[in-house]
């Protein structure tokens, strides 16, 4: 079942694909200078969204290099965002309902200042500080309990079931205790992260097999030298999978936490007054900024994984 | 059996009663700390100009009109009043709240999953969708989407949607992303063994898929729609900010916080906590059924 070939064969498909959308692109007219969308442009954007079809299957058939897929994954990526431009253009979509991904980036260009103001409150106050505390609270506590099972008999459940509550929902609370500030933002982060974090210690502290325990012992090697040596680094790749977890919810936290009110700075508090003031384009900025943070904190932490625990299985099989 | 059930009663149970205790202990203590400025100036002041004992201190600290932090009784006392002396269809009775914010998260719920299995067979099945889309979907994970959620707002009230439509979509598309991840996995569970062997039988794709990959997807698809649920909750409550909803979880814990309603804060919290708590525990109590039903332990 093995399609495909070289990469040579693709180049007529992609060329002819990128020519008519280039074509295409050049000869829509500007938004809202025409009432109606020209039946020959609609016919060419069909055309163009056939050749794109084609040009994804034929990279997606391809086989043998590893970034193929990730060339797959982006050409899709490029053709959704270039569909996106020329729809919106074409059939004149209002700017409150979608705005163009050009228009975005225009705004992302001019309020650039705005944004990093944002930025600096959302991420680097609210996000960054709570994400440490929860995460570095909840290591210390499970690190504590480990050898007390009673209190992690007790605590393991309780912990566990707040994945199914809705934790975001203490924002008013802390708005109210700490104020309208990054403070509040950071506590409700603080108490999302915590618990991932503390489930995660202590799974990892036990995952050290039996045979490697008694190995240690057999060298006279205490609890302190035990946990540093053995128990905390196997912990590593559940630790790591805890702070990954954890900076996805911190951003959700700190943002969804400004929707309860905040000063008039933060990425949370420019979604949600530019959404009323139906300047959707600056709200789209604001989460372009926040998907980057995203994932570019997700990539940095995979490589500090690599870098950390780099002899274990599951990194070296990778 | 009547000892075993003695010794799992004191080696799960008390421990978590125990914590429960101390958090409870802590609680209180916390009310009288924390209330303790407010009372001694607003209440005391007043009513004991003459010095006050400790015991008058913290009985006043414990039932403050609006204190910072209530004592769990208040807490109690409000959600019981709440749910005994208002009908059901009253804005003021907690439980007409909890249906509504249910009611969104239960549609979302399931449409997200359906389109999460829909869409992780289709993915499953075909190498385009794999390798164009598949990515998006895991990096998605990676991204707080719940920060579009005014924006799905604005979109579906421009189009004209109001009421539960908007919620749910909202909830919907956080339910379908875990359900994808989850599904991919599982419906690629099999081991070639197995699918050759109904390759053997000569079973078309539909029927590998009906009697192979997904009875193998389900230990995957559970625990992803737990986390789903969760995700749901949260979804529908946010999505009742900034549209100034009247009714919900979420607008109750946004006027609490206008009007400076402590309590009312604490027994909406109490009842989203309880609510995320019920409906995982029901999706839950469906994977045992099922799994039950197909023969499992």
């Amino acid at each position: 079942m093995r399609r495909g070939g070289g990469v040579g064969r693709l180049w007529p498909t992609l060329i002819v694909a990128g020519l008519a959308a280039v074509a295409l692109a050049w000869a829509v007219p500007a938004a809202g200078t025409v009432d109606a969308p020209p039946r020959g442009l609609v016919a060419g954007l069909l055309a163009v969204l056939l050749l794109a079809g084609a040009s994804v299957r034929q990279v997606a058939a391809l086989d043998g290099r590893r970034w193929y897929g990730s060339a797959t994954a982006a050409l899709f990526g490029l053709w959704i965002v270039y569909f996106w431009q020329v729809g919106v253009t074409l059939f004149d979509v209002p700017r409150v309902l979608l705005p163009a991904p050009s228009f975005i980036g225009q705004m992302l260009l001019d309020r650039w200042d705005i944004l990093a103001g944002d930025f600096v409150q959302t991420v680097l106050k609210a996000v960054l500080i709570g994400w440490a505390l929860g995460s570095g609270l909840g290591f210390v506590v499970g690190v504590a309990i480990d050898r007390a099972p009673f209190l992690q008999r007790g605590l393991l459940p309780l912990a566990s079931l707040t994945s199914t509550v809705p934790l975001v929902a203490v924002a008013p609370i802390m708005v109210m205790w700490f104020g309208f500030d990054w403070p509040s933002k950071a506590a409700v982060v603080v108490l999302m992260t915590f618990f991932p974090m503390l489930v995660a210690t202590l799974a990892g502290l036990q995952s050290a097999g039996k045979l490697e325990r008694e190995l240690m012992h057999s060298y006279a090697a205490g609890y302190a030298r035990t946990l540093l040596d053995l128990r905390l680094p196997m912990a590593m790749p559940f630790l790591f999978s805890a702070l990954k977890v954890n900076a996805t919810l911190a951003l959700i936290g700190a943002i969804v936490a400004e929707f309860f009110g905040s000063p008039t700075v933060g990425l949370g508090f420019r979604i949600s007054t530019e959404a009323a003031r139906m300047n959707m384009a600056l709200v789209w900025g604001a989460i372009v900024v926040a998907a980057v943070t995203g994932s570019l904190a997700y990539a940095v932490l995979v490589q500090l994984e690599r870098k950390v625990a780099f002899w274990h299985p599951s990194i070296r099989s990778r | 059996m009547a000892m075993a059930e003695r010794t799992a009663l004191r080696e799960r149970v008390l421990p978590v009663v125990a914590v429960l205790a101390c958090v409870l202990l802590l609680w209180y203590g916390g009310a009288v700390g924390l209330n303790r400025a407010g009372a001694v100036e607003r209440v005391l002041a007043n009513s004991h100009p003459n010095g006050y004992s400790s015991a008058d201190l913290i009985t006043t600290t414990l039932n403050m009109e609006r204190p910072v932090l209530p004592a769990p009784h208040q807490v109690v006392t409000d959600l019981y009043a709440s749910l005994v002396d208002w009908p059901l269809d009253s804005p003021r009775n907690l439980l007409y709240h909890v249906a509504v914010t249910a009611q969104s998260t239960l549609v979302g719920f399931v449409l997200g999953t359906l389109l999460g299995i829909v869409l992780a067979a289709a993915i499953v099945h075909s190498r385009t969708l794999d390798r164009a889309l598949l990515p998006w979907i895991v990096a998605s994970q990676t991204v707080p989407v719940l920060a579009i959620a005014p924006i799905v707002l604005v979109i579906l009230g421009s189009l004209g949607f109001s009421g539960v439509a908007p919620k749910a979509t909202i909830a919907m598309y956080l339910c379908f992303f875990p359900v994808t991840v989850a599904m991919v996995q599982g419906l690629r569970a099999p081991q070639r063994i197995e699918t050759e062997l109904m390759h053997t039988y000569a079973a078309s794709r539909l029927q590998a898929f009906w009697l192979l990959r997904l009875p193998s997807a389900l230990p995957f698809l559970f625990p992803s729609l737990r986390v789903a649920i969760a995700a749901g909750v949260v979804g529908a409550m946010v999505a009742e900010l900034p549209t100034g909803a009247q009714a919900g979880l979420g607008a109750r814990l946004l006027t609490g916080s206008y009007y400076g309603n402590t309590v009312g804060i604490w027994s909406a919290l109490v009842m989203s906590a309880l609510l995320g708590l019920g409906l995982t525990a029901a999706v839950a109590g469906i994977e045992r059924l099922v799994l039950r039903s197909r023969g499992a332990r």
